[in-house]
């Protein structure tokens, strides 16, 4: 889109962040004249809040419009005690969540009572499954505390999906997490990997490897095209 | 955070002509304290080639006047789960004071046509005339039947502001990719 209005009554495109009630995010155009108060490429598709929640899906906005999807994680907690929060994703409109992975993951920590802190490659919390079916859930954050005594304890960050609707290569992610792990400690969670499919990614699902995502809120981006 | 996409200098497929340099010599200036360089799907010509990057300041030419100093590590993990899977540091990949091209990725796979790299590089305050300029990296990428988190960093250590950017690949040539510059606000 081009940035063809550049002021409004001698405000500057950038300063206005609404007009009768519509954000400039969501403004395409100004009496016929293309807006991009929209100068933001970073656009935000949608928002998911977990409330005791099994599963968080994002079965709707992954297709050609971005090239890039990122999911901003926020203050995940989960229900039980010692869970990890992990990813999954699916084509169409299927809804079996395994695609097959290969990832790396590596983490950094920090106890708040000291000791050694570390940085290591964590062999259990990667993956390199084959064959469609036999994927599994990709722990991106790990170890969080749940249930009594452990209310402050959760996982924040992003995951950031490239060219989920391509049909011709394979689909890269890598994701950032940092998390109040169950020891009193920091963690801070590197992990990276592609997606063994050349079929389109529509969905994506977040859960916890046990009981509910107690709390927390994921933003799906939307990264512009053109 | 406001994200601009300011250009896309690359947007090809395989049935284009290939390109072996990126150059961008527009658009980075100090109307944005920071940029953003991504890239998708970077698929290479040749086996066992790298994307690389190297600048020039004002005041520079010919991609080789300002030093970098870069550290370079990465995890892998083979494709079909032989060895052992490892987080390294990769002295033949860092860059200590010279003028020449750093690697962003290493190992690109022309072999499979599905593979490639993604990730992105940010460059911060590339117009200060006072500081040297700070760089971040961070690909993902299958080449080789591996997947590997690919992480780079350092600095130029030039303190004229820096106008122009190559990206080249170290053997034959890109054959299919896209690259975007976004300035951040």
């Amino acid at each position: 889109m081009a940035n063809a209005v550049e002021k409004v009554n001698t405000i500057a495109i950038a300063d206005i962040e609404a007009i009768n009630t519509i954000t400039d995010d969501n403004l395409q155009a100004l009496n016929t004249l293309e807006f991009t108060g929209v100068t933001d490429a970073h656009t935000l598709i949608s928002t998911h809040t977990a409330s005791a929640s099994a599963t968080l899906d994002i079965t709707s906005g992954i297709d050609s419009t971005y090239d890039v999807y990122e999911f901003i994680y926020t203050n995940i907690h989960p229900a039980t005690d010692d869970t990890h929060f992990q990813f999954q994703v699916e084509t169409g409109s299927d809804s079996d969540y395994n695609h097959p992975m290969i990832t790396t993951y590596f983490q950094a920590y920090n106890a708040e009572s000291g000791g050694t802190p570390t940085l290591a490659y964590s062999g259990g919390n990667d993956q390199a499954t084959s064959g469609d079916g036999n994927g599994v859930f990709q722990n991106i954050a790990k170890e969080m505390g749940g249930g009594s005594g452990n209310d402050d304890e959760a996982a924040s960050g992003i995951l950031t999906l490239y060219d989920p609707s391509n049909t011709t290569y394979v689909k890269h992610f890598t994701s950032t997490s940092n998390c109040y792990q169950g020891g009193n400690t920091s963690m801070q969670a590197l992990v990276a990997g592609y997606i063994n499919t050349t079929t389109a990614i529509t969905r994506v699902r977040f859960k916890m490897s046990s009981g509910n995502i107690d709390e927390g809120v994921i933003k799906m981006y939307g990264l512009a095209t053109s | 955070m406001a994200k601009t996409l300011i250009s896309t200098p690359l947007n090809i497929t395989t049935s284009d002509t290939a390109v072996s340099t990126v150059d961008i010599t527009s658009g980075i200036d100090d109307t944005y304290s920071v940029y953003e360089f991504h890239f998708y799907n970077i698929h290479a010509s040749d086996d066992d080639a790298e994307l690389q990057f190297q600048v020039n300041a004002s005041d520079g030419a010919d991609w080789n006047d300002s030093p970098l100093t870069t550290t370079f590590f990465s995890a892998y993990h083979n494709e079909d789960d032989s060895g052992t899977p490892a987080l390294s540091y990769h002295t033949g990949h860092d860059i200590a004071n010279a003028a020449t091209f750093q690697n962003i990725h290493y190992n690109l796979w022309n072999n499979v046509n599905e593979s490639g790299m993604s990730g992105s590089m940010t460059l911060y305050d590339p117009s200060s005339t006072t500081y040297v300029k700070h760089f971040i990296s961070r690909v993902s990428s299958d080449g080789f039947a591996m997947a590997s988190d690919v992480h780079m960093a350092g600095y130029i250590n030039d303190t004229t502001d820096i106008t122009e950017i190559r990206f080249k690949i170290s053997a034959g040539t890109i054959d299919a990719g896209i690259i975007k510059m976004f300035g951040v606000s």
